[in-house]
């Protein structure tokens, strides 16, 4: 199962999902971008902002 | 301790740091509060009602995290860290001259204002050289100069697509790092680890693809981080150390850590030690006011 590269939960995605996709993490509520189908990636969806990051 | 402080996190998601903050609060069973910086609103003018008693500030983006901490820190609500630090921390060139004015080294820094002043910053300095934006993060939009060739085009690409901020130019000596730096996690007065991130590439950041291996922390690497954090401010940061052929040399201090690839590396409980710290700087915050 993919997990949340944002907060490393398991996340689920329909057998139907499909390269592109965007789908919410349960736990997080990170939107997520599926990158790959077979196997199933998930990257996270927004574009980063500028002034993201630590 | 007989009343546990309330501690809200002010964050945007809750990413893996959040929640091994949360888990080591929540095992020590101190009341939470979960502060979405998406959904609030900060009255200027009235201290903010938050019902917590620390901020522990857990925001991705550094403008959020910025204002907030002004409003909190103005009305007298302690936070970790402090609007002073998150200010300093957040721009290059504000946190390479609290470096220089603490006498902490440094690689060396030009300052310019034109693409031009920036091409004789630039060959002051010698090739290759490094420019960065004064704001920013994860290894974003920072440029070795290897060549005049190249200085014009990076400068004049800057001058036009850029916004006025990428038109302050930061320009840094190149140090011939041995294929790493180092990352060391500082909480008040001790570095409590440190790990190496190496790369093939120049950019050595873990979120760049850098992979991490614990680095000692020597008497000297804690004293060389301490007097870095203290100069921004102090409180819980992380120090990013160049190995420069003279000594190691303080490149940016970060102040909302990130800390998930750290904790096996280093074999330090680093969420634990963040908890002890807001602790007890909730618990004097609570005695200056007394
Ligand atoms: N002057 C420099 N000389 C050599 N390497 C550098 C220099 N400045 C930055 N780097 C490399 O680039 C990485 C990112 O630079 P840094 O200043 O920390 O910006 P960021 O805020 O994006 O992390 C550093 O961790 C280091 O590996
Ligand atoms: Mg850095
Ligand atoms: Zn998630």
């Amino acid at each position: 199962m993919p997990k949340c590269p944002e907060c490393d939960a398991d996340v689920t995605v329909g057998v139907d999902a499909v390269k592109g996709e965007i789908v919410a993490c349960p736990d997080c509520g990170a939107e997520l971008e599926v990158t790959e189908t077979s196997p199933l990636a998930l990257a996270l969806a927004p574009e980063a902002e500028e002034d993201w990051g630590e | 301790m007989s009343s546990a402080p309330t501690v809200g996190i002010l964050l945007s998601r809750v990413r893996v740091e959040e929640k091994l903050l949360l888990e080591e609060l929540d095992r020590r069973s101190v009341p939470t509060k979960v502060i979405d910086d998406r959904e609030l609103v900060l009255e200027a003018e009235r201290k903010p009602d938050l019902g917590v008693d620390i901020v522990v500030e857990r925001c991705i983006q550094h403008s959020r995290a910025l204002y907030a901490l002004n409003v909190l820190n103005t009305w007298g609500i302690p936070t970790v860290n402090t609007f002073e630090v998150a200010d300093i921390c957040g721009n290059k060139l504000l946190t390479t001259m609290r470096l220089i004015r603490d006498g902490v080294p440094t690689p060396r820094t030009r300052l310019a204002f034109t693409p031009e002043a920036a091409t004789t910053a630039i060959e002051e300095l010698g090739y290759p050289a490094v420019l960065k934006p004064l704001v920013g993060s994860w290894g974003r939009l920072i440029s070795k100069v290897n060549d005049r060739d190249a200085a014009e085009s990076i400068l004049e690409h800057k001058d036009v697509l850029g916004t006025y901020m990428h038109s302050i130019y930061y320009v840094q000596e190149y140090v011939p790092k041995p294929g790493r730096d180092i990352r060391a996690f500082v909480v008040g007065d001790e570095t409590i680890g440190a790990i190496y991130r190496s790369s093939d590439h120049w950019i050595t950041n873990t979120a760049r693809g850098g992979k991490a291996a614990r680095c000692p922390v020597t008497p000297e690497l804690n004293d060389l981080c301490v007097r870095a954090a203290r100069a921004v401010g102090g409180g819980v940061v992380a120090i990013d150390v160049l190995e420069g052929p003279e000594g190691p040399l303080v490149n940016e201090v970060n102040y909302t850590m990130e800390f998930r690839n750290s904790i096996d590396t280093t074999g330090v409980n680093i969420p634990g030690k963040v908890v002890d710290f807001v602790l007890e700087t909730a618990r004097k915050a609570k005695q200056d006011q007394e």
